[in-house]
């Protein structure tokens, strides 16, 4: 009976890898077919369809730009997230509970309504699309996140080590970048990378906000219209194998500080 | 407590206000906006048309009613499927590969939300891998259609959500005292037993969070209908998309978000109350 049980889970668990891995397997495998559609069978490895992406100069663009709203955006919602947090941790505020539910409220609407509400906003005071719009709607959804992270982690005990310098004559923006800014890196890292992923991969709010200068997402949803394509098959492989690394870089920072 | 000087009475303000003004600035606003826009007729005057018309026209209706049936099934599914997963990498695997488990279970995540839509049009298409298979078993004859079908929503869906509801059915498995499990067993309980009585009412209140944040995020999603469903059956969102894409008709695309929201609002306000009441 326990043996049954055992294999049971064993082949529950292999399924759901298999479905969890299917897709991506498949992605992976058919960007290195040289041939013109990704479908079986599988004819070769070929590094082709990457190379036609690297010489795609749209699809190049696309990833500097994402690049661009991704480390601004991250740069502006953490800096704001920060500073609210620590200004609503540490000091007594009038309505502190309803201005911290207002900060927190845009995590309960959806992307696409985000998106929507600030085109439709834009569009009547005659802002034009552009990079930098996206890049506004990217803090809309990336500041509650830093703003709860960052919150959630201003421990009593770090009270006492500002308490220590002001003590000693230190001023409240001293303290501020010389003690809660060092004791709080841990969650400004983790909010700022979270914020990174996020406005990397988000694609509604750009496809609104954006015209001409776009970022890598709604290119690749631009290459979708084509069908199936090889190519669209090796670029996401890479922007796959980007986050891999990312991923695991944060995992083995993450890991060698816990066991410091 | 001694009275501060008026500048050190200014600080916590300047370091709350930023990000107040930017929330006002780019999220109040833009709602409030989207709000006027809803009601406002061409000539500017005040009109409720806009809502009328979701009520009056059956195709919008049915936009609502598809999307609502997808986000049940979608979220039914996915805690079915995920939580044994969970309790599996939790409770079966050594607790040294735990960690490279779920890492791997939810690698998948971290690819592109467009790219990995695509890639499941890889997979389903008529020419596809999946068809493929059939073909060649000789189970079928003919490829099936799968792509552009309500199924392939519904599987790119929960391929997502299996991945994230692993996750946060796992973290509550393991925030799960031990001591709760050795009392049950002392008491007599077998496994099923302690399983159905003691471990799945303790972590009920995760999966209803679960839920409901499955429920938000795919009720709202545009990407993976518009790439998996096409246009055979709209969406809410594909519905929305196409008023600002095709017709440019802000006012109506704006009613229809705002209608979205009401639900949303709603579920929550469910929800919500249901898990003070579970909490208690």
């Amino acid at each position: 009976m326990r043996a049954f049980a055992k294999i049971l889970a064993t082949v529950y668990a292999l399924l759901l890898y298999g479905f969890i891995f299917l897709p991506v397997v498949v992605l992976v495998l058919f960007s290195l077919q040289a041939t013109q559609f990704p479908i079986p069978p599988f004819t070769g490895p070929s590094t082709r369809w990457y190379a036609a992406v690297l010489a795609d100069t749209r699809l190049t663009t696309g990833l500097l730009h994402s690049i661009l709203v991704a480390v601004g955006s991250s740069l502006v919602a953490v800096t704001l997230g920060f500073l609210s947090a620590w200004g609503f941790a540490r000091f007594y505020l009038p309505g502190s509970a309803f201005l911290r539910g207002l900060i927190t409220l845009p995590l309960t609407v959806s992307y696409l309504i985000i998106g929507m509400g600030l085109l439709v906003l834009f569009n009547r005071v005659g802002i034009p699309k552009s990079l930098a719009a996206a890049g506004i709607g990217h803090v809309v959804v990336n500041l509650p996140l830093c703003f709860a992270i960052i919150y959630s982690q201003m421990g009593d005990h770090q009270i006492n080590i500002e308490r220590a310098a002001r003590d000693l004559g230190a001023s409240e923006w001293k303290v501020l970048l010389l003690v809660t800014v060092p004791v709080m890196a841990p969650a400004i890292f983790a909010s700022f990378f979270l914020s990174m992923t996020f406005s990397w991969d988000e694609f509604v709010i750009s496809f609104l906000l954006t015209r001409f200068e776009t970022t890598l997402p709604v290119e690749i949803w631009n290459l979708l219209r084509s069908g199936l394509n090889p190519k669209t098959n090796a670029v996401g492989s890479l922007v796959f194998g980007v986050s891999i690394v990312l991923v695991v870089a944060f995992e083995l920072l993450l890991f060698r500080r816990k066991q410091s | 407590m001694s009275t501060k000087p008026a500048s050190e009475r200014a600080t916590p303000w300047a370091l709350v206000t930023p990000a107040l003004l930017w929330t006002l600035c780019f999220f109040v606003l833009p709602f409030a906006a989207m709000a006027l826009t809803s009601v406002t007729a061409k000539d500017g005057s005040f009109t409720l048309s806009n809502y009328a018309q979701f009520f009056e026209n059956p195709s919008y209706w049915r936009a609502m009613v598809n999307s609502l049936q997808v986000t049940a099934i979608v979220t039914v599914v996915s805690v079915l499927l995920a939580y044994p997963l969970a309790w599996i990498l939790a409770e079966q695997v050594p607790e040294r590969f735990q960690r490279l488990a779920l890492m791997l279970a939810v690698l998948p995540f971290w690819t592109s939300y467009v790219v990995r839509s695509y890639s499941w049009l890889l997979v389903l298409a008529q020419n596809g891998v999946v068809n493929r298979v059939l073909t060649g078993s000789g189970l079928f004859a003919d490829p099936v259609q799968l792509a552009n079908t309500r199924l392939a929503t519904v599987i790119g869906f929960v391929h997502f959500f299996v991945m994230l509801l692993t996750l946060t059915i796992f973290a509550n498995l393991k925030q799960l005292s031990p001591s709760y499990r050795k009392a049950a067993a002392d008491l007599g309980a077998g496994p099923v037993r302690t399983f159905i009585h003691v471990i799945l009412p303790l972590t009920l209140p995760g999966i209803v969070v679960g839920a409901f944040l499955t429920f938000v995020l795919a009720i709202g999603d545009y990407i993976t209908p518009q790439i998996l469903g096409g246009n055979n059956e709209l969406l809410m969102p594909q519905l929305i998309m196409m008023q600002i894409g095709r017709r440019g008709d802000f006012p109506l695309a704006s009613a229809l978000a705002i209608i979205l929201m009401a639900v949303v609002t709603v579920a929550y306000l469910a929800s919500a109350r249901w898990l003070k009441i579970e909490r208690a």
